[in-house]
């Protein structure tokens, strides 16, 4: 299985990235934010870090750099494009998925394990996972998910809502909220289920040493799904 | 504008420094000129109280391959791996404008060390603020924590341990200390030091701007009511500029084209372009005209003198300039050939085809003044006699309950869940623990490092102040299950022009250099912040020293949280009763006088090799050394992480047992065992002749002090993890 990582000037999760996805089997290559085209990808990640120092808005200038016309144009095609944390939010800035991040509630950068509960397992990224809840990784400044009324009627509708902020028991609870996501969403989809932008860092939970093993699960599903 | 002595006094130099000037120079300088030695000379830079002092400090030893004097200091880790680490102070711009004060005192540690070629692994900070009922602590606090994990954050660098405490003679002056751990190969270490004729002299990063100017000379002065007038000596920080900076320059290195490298810190160009010729013995010319500037009209002492952050100066091989320069153009950064070496052993200026500056280089570094300032020794004080009556009124659960929500006790989550410790993907112990590691990636081993200071004991007798800091240090590298290495230090004093403030100085700096040799912990690196004063008023000593050791498995590394029920606990080392100085004397009894608890070096060595070597046998299930607090606030943590409980036994001691529970003997660690394991485990300890204590056994869910107290886990962690919280948020 092959996968790209897209380095943009500020991204500092690639190098993660990398390293998890090649420790579950793919043949992952780093790909510059100023190339024209996608090397041939079974998936494309857009990592976390703060793409062009965040300045403007989180994700915004990342939007519009070069690569990003290759990576809209495989994503609309039908291919598996993920967004963690900047690149959730570089997802949102390019429509590929609705919505916007504003700034955590409390105005304050968040490090720390939290809890997600699967909304939907009929897609590519979660299809077979036995358990219902993981436990992820947050390290964010902007991940308070937000949308228009008519908005989140779509989503809803479409079940387009990918993981909720709860506790160990899959309770979503406004006090198990870090960030002050609307309805505590962690994570969506786009319509076809084949775009995923998220907060949590899967790639930061993939050894018993660190801070927990749920992201290897993640992956290694991800990867049977694919193949 | 004709410059005279006036001018000279209003650029911090002393009378008879700008008469040694004219006298190197056989004429009066220029301003640029003027300015150049300013900046040179003033304390940040020349060290010039300091040095005489500094060069006690032993700084050798097997693992060390770089000592004081570079960039940052080098130890070797072994496999051809080695450590870049320095801690540095930011202080005085991090009162005046506590964002970015911070935020570039985290990027100016950063790029010393990926000057040396290494890649930031991991960034720690100890940070002092006045009392929390000073109406200017919180929003200091704010913003200092703000502007750390600004600019680490961004940087991708984890935070991965620090310190932080309160005290009222901060008030005035707050310091923040910033240290960065690198990795690098061995054999590709990048050093300042220029050699070659006629080699370009290379100007990359950002664009040079107005700000900072006369930074390092505001750090080298005192506060007074006109501190809002310094706002424009800070330097604004940007730390995404940095990380192109950091991708662009390991990249160039991977090559062989770099001859010299220096970052432009303090005192920006001047201080780099010369210290670069200095360590060469060459001269230096540059043509002021090709220095990217951000503002229109920025004159020659303005672009010498301009702090602005994110910029290098490169020597570089000849022919490797359009090499070097795809590489910036690459990561959009500013490069430009500024100048060249030259053999006049001169700094010489030029701008709108002038000369504007020739001075040669050795009067502005070996020339520089360094005095042998007046200093008094401080006596031991007397011990207290604290009438047992009073105990006598106190309860030992008020008294646990007042120590773990002490600000200097309690949790500071609020602080370190702001910083991202987790990216890379190596962290394998996070702040909250007794010191941070990372592993070294790709390897089975890991990096502990720590940052301690102990100013209290510091101002009550600092020979023995300066000792106990480097020995706590070693003690929670220890506690971790790291071999210790080495040390950086960050001297943070009032005016070395006070008697008493100097006298600090010299004895703390003394009591480090004889616990740092017989520890066999050298000094590698290190920064002197004095004038943390505002007007007559100084802080309390606070030297602060980052240990940094090696963990050859880190399967075995240790951490604090208890392991299992029925475990059982011991203390390594004796105690004895020191209240003098505790935490308990000064919070509980308001009593402040009082020499601090004795370091005996050999008991520490002894007690600290031995659990090292319990560890490596794999006995150890947790460990955690007696600090502020005493024995049973360690206790209390070690539950309260490890969600368990403790019984424990009655103390076969003779002293108090509120003297018993609180007091700050040093040399001590709390273990836990399994109990199949106790026999060996105290024939070892018998073997090495450490005294040791059985404390008691682990249980579910309550700590037994005794019949009468008693607590529950969860009152534990309310008294000890909601105060900052509330404190914020109040």
């Amino acid at each position: 299985m092959k996968s790209s990582v897209i380095t943009f000037p500020g991204s500092n999760c690639d190098r993660d990235m990398d390293v998890a996805l090649k420790k579950f089997g793919f043949k992952n290559s780093m790909v510059w934010h100023n190339d024209n085209e996608l090397p041939k990808s079974d998936l494309v990640v857009l990592p976390g870090g703060f793409s062009y120092g965040d300045y403007l808005r989180c994700g915004s200038m990342a939007a519009k750099s070069k690569i990003m016309q290759s990576v809209i144009n495989f994503a609309k095609s039908g291919g598996l494009v993920m967004g963690i944390c900047n690149g959730f939010q570089i997802l949102v800035e390019t429509g590929l998925v609705p919505g916007v991040l504003l700034r955590n509630k409390y105005l304050e950068f968040i490090c720390k394990n939290v809890f997600v509960k699967l909304d939907n397992k009929e897609n590519t990224y979660f299809k077979n996972l036995d358990k219902k809840v993981l436990e992820f990784h947050i390290a964010h400044n902007e991940g308070n998910y937000f949308c228009t009324k008519d908005q989140l009627k779509e989503i809803e509708d479409n079940n387009q809502i990918a993981i909720y902020y709860c506790n160990n028991e899959g309770k979503v609870e406004d006090q198990f909220n870090p960030n002050g996501s609307l309805k505590n969403i962690a994570g969506i989809f786009n319509k076809e289920k084949n775009v995923l932008g998220m907060m949590p860092h899967p790639e930061r939970m993939i050894d018993q040493s660190l801070s927990g093993e749920d992201g290897s699960i993640f992956f290694k599903n991800l990867i049977n799904n694919i193949k | 504008m004709e410059v005279n002595e006036q001018i000279a006094i209003d650029h911090g130099l002393k009378k008879d420094e700008y008469k040694k000037i004219c006298d190197l120079l056989k004429r009066s300088p220029n301003l640029t000129e003027l300015g150049i030695f300013s900046a040179m000379w003033n304390e940040h830079c020349s060290y010039k109280s300091s040095r005489l002092h500094l060069k006690k400090l032993p700084t050798k030893g097997k693992k060390v391959i770089q000592g004081p004097g570079e960039n940052a200091g080098v130890i070797d880790i072994e496999d051809g791996d080695a450590i870049v680490f320095k801690i540095e102070s930011h202080n005085h711009p991090s009162f005046i404008e506590p964002y970015q004060g911070a935020a570039t005192g985290v990027g100016g540690i950063m790029r010393d060390v990926f000057t040396m070629g290494a890649r930031p692994i991991a960034n720690l900070n100890s940070i002092h603020f006045g009392s929390p009922q000073h109406k200017k602590t919180k929003n200091l606090l704010r913003g200092v924590v703000h502007g750390i994990g600004g600019y680490g954050n961004c940087m991708g660098v984890p935070t991965i341990a620090g310190q932080t405490s309160f005290d009222s003679s901060y008030n005035g002056n707050i310091l923040v200390n910033a240290m960065t751990l690198g990795l690098v190969k061995k054999n590709k270490i990048f050093y300042s030091k220029a050699a070659g004729l006629n080699k370009p002299v290379i100007y990359v990063g950002s664009k040079t701007g107005r700000d900072g100017i006369h930074g390092a000379s505001m750090a080298s002065a005192s506060f007074d009511e006109k501190i809002e007038e310094k706002k424009p000596t800070v330097q604004v920080g940007d730390p995404f500029t940095e990380k192109l900076l950091l991708e662009a320059c390991l990249e160039l290195m991977a090559g062989d084209s770099i001859i010299a490298i220096q970052d432009m810190g303090a005192a920006g160009l001047t201080s780099s372009s010369i210290e670069m010729a200095s360590k060469g013995n060459l001269g230096i010319e540059i043509n002021l005209d090709k220095v990217p500037c951000r503002e229109t009209k920025m004159t020659p002492y303005e672009i010498m003198l301009s702090e602005s952050q994110e910029r290098m100066l490169i020597v570089l091989e000849n022919g490797k300039e359009d090499l070097a320069k795809k590489i910036f153009d690459k990561w959009n950064l500013d490069f430009a050939i500024i100048g060249k070496t030259t053999n006049t052993k001169k700094i010489e200026l030029f701008f709108d085809n002038k000369q504007v500056a020739n001075i040669p280089v050795k009067t502005l570094v070996e020339d520089s003044p360094m005095y042998n300032r007046k200093w008094k020794k401080t006596k031991l004080p007397k011990k207290n006699k604290i009438k047992k009556d009073i105990y006598k009124k106190l309860n030992i659960k008020d008294v646990l309950k007042k120590v773990l929500s002490n600000q200097n006790i309690c949790s500071k989550e609020w602080i370190w869940r702001q910083y991202d410790h987790t990216v890379m993907g190596d962290t394998i112990q996070k702040p909250g623990g007794d010191s941070g590691v990372v592993r070294v990636h790709g390897t089975d081993k890991a990096v502990a490092a720590s940052v301690d200071s102990s100013a209290v004991y510091c101002w009550a007798h600092p020979l023995t102040g300066g000792k106990q800091v480097v020995a706590e240090s070693w003690r929670n590298l220890i506690s971790v299950g790291a071999t210790p290495i080495a040390i950086t230090n960050c001297l943070n004093f009032g005016s070395p022009e006070n008697e008493n403030n100097m006298g600090e100085f010299v004895e703390c700096v003394q009591g480090i250099g004889e616990a740092s040799k017989y520890l066999n912990f050298p000094v590698v690196s290190g920064n002197v912040s004095f004038y943390n004063q505002t007007k007559e008023v100084g802080i309390k000593p606070t030297p602060s020293i980052g240990g940094v050791g090696l963990i050859k498995d880190y399967k075995k590394m240790v951490t604090m949280d208890f392991k299992k029920i029925d475990n059982l606990v011991l203390v390594i080392g004796k105690t004895e009763g020191h209240i003098d100085q505790s935490l308990f004397a000064r919070a509980i009894l308001d009593e402040k006088n009082g020499p601090p608890p004795e370091v005996n070096l050999f008991n520490e060595k002894n007690n600290g090799e031995s659990l090292l070597n319990l560890i490596n046998k794999d006995y150890i299930q947790s460990a955690h050394d007696i600090s502020l607090g005493g024995l049973i606030t360690a206790i209390s943590k070690m539950c309260i992480q490890g969600n368990k409980g403790i019984k424990l036994k009655k103390a076969n001691n003779f002293v108090n047992e509120l003297e018993y529970l609180f007091c700050e003997d040093q040399g001590r660690y709390i273990i836990e065992i399994k109990p199949e394991d106790l026999k060996e485990v105290t024939n070892l300890l018998d073997k090495n002749s450490v005294h040791y204590d059985e404390l008691g056994i682990i249980t579910d869910k309550e700590m037994i002090i005794n019949q009468k107290t008693k607590l529950t886990i969860d009152e534990l962690k309310s008294y000890y993890t909601n105060w900052l919280t509330n404190y914020m948020s109040a």
